[in-house]
């Protein structure tokens, strides 16, 4: 250790009181974002999620001819549309890629946000700084949702470019602002997933806990819920013979209402609706809703006003995880 | 006491039915440097906690340069530099990046924030190590960056928290060299939380001794002892050549000399405590009863002392204690 000339000099210790809290904020989001950068963790996700986008691109564009050229599809002059849901059959598309990717995504880059910094000794030292503790938790939020954003908007329009090369087909102001929604509509199913594992992250205190229960709250949703309401609807209902027709629509709606608790389905409603122009409703529908339709796409207004419930729901849910997060955290007692 | 910095008023901390912190009043005057000792679980790191606003207190005001930590933790952690006991960095950042983080977080501009980073840097003896992964860094080494840390913000008042666990003994010596000569310069108040007691002796102006979460004694160090040691304040230790029966037969006659109050006898080592300075007539006394004497060693009290007196007195009563040592007693007969 040197004299404390080198400290006095031109660095007196009266400080100044400059800092404000939104600087702080900023200073964290841009740490955050540089270590997921950084992390081998975020390298291998964009590397499955960049080969499962290509292969599906692959399939789609070799069977792009006959999906445009089928003159039954309503559908079928949205060539970019197509390119992102065609397929045949030996993959599914890229939208049901993204209902379980996009899952891992979000706990991947969230499982332990806070608890890891708890693990190292970090936290106490942060929170030994000037920093607003909620800005900590909505720093990490946000960082690791600004990748998200920029990969799946890059992704998106790599697509719409590769499309352009390769067909030659001019895009569709309403196909841009399909495809963009549907990206948007991505970012926050991913953020849902990832509210909820900051969300864990605070809850538990080991890193591979908060990831197990978030992994195990993703297989739930994606597996076993489905069979659950079905074997649950399967008891509870009485047979089909004795139902009337309304009856039946009734249940019908109700099982889907059921189903749509779990966020995997909302956002399996909304991509369909968003990139399927023709599709008009989530439910069933009776023939006398269906008498007089003509089977034609709906405009983006109209597509956008059914996902509606599914986007703010999504929306509602990532809230209810940070507000949650947030509560546990702001009167926790922090030690190393 | 007219403007204390750190004013700790009747702090209470409650967990659960446990009282970690029992109504503590404590006040650290500008530019002290205040040493708080005691053993583990005593509701040292509790204390210091509350004073940052990291947890909140029971019951009871902590306050900081005026300021209460529970109720604008934000405006006292501006001011106040705080090291943990266990310290970690982010270890995929360099050492350099790690300051220059903390230095934002304070609102300093990175440029400014990375040339104080580097001036800290050497001056805690890291100049070499800036640009290498903290991943890298032993225990001492990190310690060191955790008092770069704890200054680049340029506090008023630094609290440490068992600052010198894992630094070599020179190293110890250098950082609380430093910590002295900083508190004296620029007029820092330190707080410093420690079991090290010869480490708390030769920097502290003042020390208090917690345990229990009670503040059981606080002043400086001479005070300390003159309030514990008034009746017997020296203390002779006499080597002989032969190992000492647990019984000796001269015990009550050596008893009998002026001013010796206790002693003990451990082999061929014999301590005894006086009120005053009567070390020739001990020397005298073994020498007429025929006693090879290998050594004379005469001690005044020191921290070490006053702290062992302290807890011996207090910790008799405490079962946990003797559970463990029964535990080590059946560990022992077993081997």
């Amino acid at each position: 250790m040197k004299s404390l000339a080198v400290f006095s000099k031109g660095t007196s210790i009266k400080s100044k009181p400059s800092a404000d809290p939104s600087n702080a904020f900023r200073v964290v989001v841009g740490k955050e974002v540089a270590d997921h950068i950084r992390s081998w963790r975020l390298i291998l996700l964009l590397a499955l999620l960049v080969l499962t986008f290509l292969g599906a691109l692959y399939v789609s564009l070799s069977n792009i001819r006959s999906a445009v050229s089928n003159m039954q599809d309503p559908d079928s002059t949205f060539l970019y549309l197509k390119l992102l849901t065609t397929t045949d059959g030996t993959m599914p598309p890229f939208h049901v890629f993204l209902n379980f990717l996009g899952p891992l995504l979000g706990i991947a880059l969230g499982f332990d946000a806070i608890n890891s910094e708890q693990n190292n000794g970090t936290l106490i030292r942060l929170m030994a700084q000037p920093v607003y503790r909620d800005n900590l938790i909505l720093a990490k939020f946000v960082s690791a949702l600004m990748l998200v954003g920029t990969l799946f908007f890059t992704l998106v329009l790599l697509m719409i470019g590769a499309g352009l090369c390769i067909t030659g087909v001019s895009i569709e102001p309403v196909e841009v602002l399909r495809i963009f929604t549907f990206a948007i509509l991505t970012v926050v199913y991913v953020g849902f997933w990832l509210s909820l594992s900051i969300l864990f992250s605070i809850a538990f205190k080991q890193t591979a806990t908060s990831a197990l229960a978030a992994i195990g709250v993703w297989l739930f949703f994606t597996v076993f819920y489905q069979i659950v309401v079905n074997l649950m609807v399967g008891a509870l209902v009485p047979r089909q013979a004795i139902l009337t027709e309304t009856d039946l629509v009734g249940y019908n709606e109700m099982l889907l209402n059921i189903l749509r608790l779990a966020p995997s389905q909302l956002f399996s409603d909304a991509t369909t609706t968003l990139l399927m122009p023709s599709v008009r409703s989530l439910g069933p529908m009776t023939m006398e809703q269906m008498a007089g339709a003509i089977p034609s796409p709906l405009p983006f207004t109209e597509s956008l006003m059914v996902v509606w419930p599914q986007l703010s729901g999504l929306i509602a849910a990532t809230f209810l995880c940070f507000a949650y997060s947030y509560y546990l955290f702001m009167r926790r007692e922090i030690r190393s | 006491m007219e403007n204390p910095v750190i004013d700790l008023k009747g702090l209470t901390k409650c967990y659960g039915s446990l009282k970690a912190v029992d109504d503590l009043n404590l006040k650290i005057e500008k530019g002290e440097i205040f040493g708080l000792l005691g053993p583990n679980g005593a509701g040292k790191t509790t204390t210091i906690l509350m004073m940052l606003g990291l947890t909140e207190p029971t019951s009871g005001k902590a306050l900081v340069c005026g300021i209460d930590a529970t109720t604008h933790p934000i405006l006292v952690k501006r001011k106040v530099g705080y090291m943990p006991d266990s310290i970690g960095f982010y270890e995929s950042m360099t050492a350099l990046e790690n300051l220059v983080y903390t230095g934002k977080l304070n609102g300093i501009p990175g440029n400014e924030a990375h040339q104080r980073a580097l001036d800290l840097m050497d001056l805690v003896g890291l100049g070499d190590s800036a640009h290498k992964r903290t991943s890298v860094f032993s225990r001492g080494m990190k310690q060191r960056l955790g008092l770069a840390e704890v200054l680049i913000k340029r506090p008023e008042v630094i609290i440490l928290d068992e600052p010198t666990l894992g630094i070599d003994p020179a190293g110890v010596k250098e950082f609380l060299g430093l910590i002295r000569e900083l508190s004296r310069e620029q007029g820092l108040t330190v707080l410093l939380s420690s079991h090290h007691l010869h480490q708390v002796q030769m920097v502290c102006d003042r020390v208090g001794i917690f345990a229990a979460g009670k503040m059981q004694m606080e002043g400086n160090i001479h005070k300390l002892s003159q309030t514990l040691f008034a009746e017997d304040s020296y203390s002779v230790s006499i080597t002989v050549r032969e190992p000492l029966p647990a019984l000796w037969e001269h015990s009550d006659e050596l008893r009998q000399v002026r001013d010796v109050r206790e002693l003990r006898i451990t082999e061929n080592l014999v301590q005894i405590a006086c009120a005053s300075d009567v070390t020739p007539d001990i020397v005298r006394f073994f020498v007429a009863k025929g006693l090879d004497v290998m050594g004379v060693h005469k001690r005044e009290f020191g921290l070490d002392e006053i702290y062992q007196k302290y807890f011996d007195n207090n910790l008799i009563e405490n079962n946990t204690d003797e559970k463990s040592r029964s535990i080590f007693k059946r560990y022992l007969n077993k081997k």
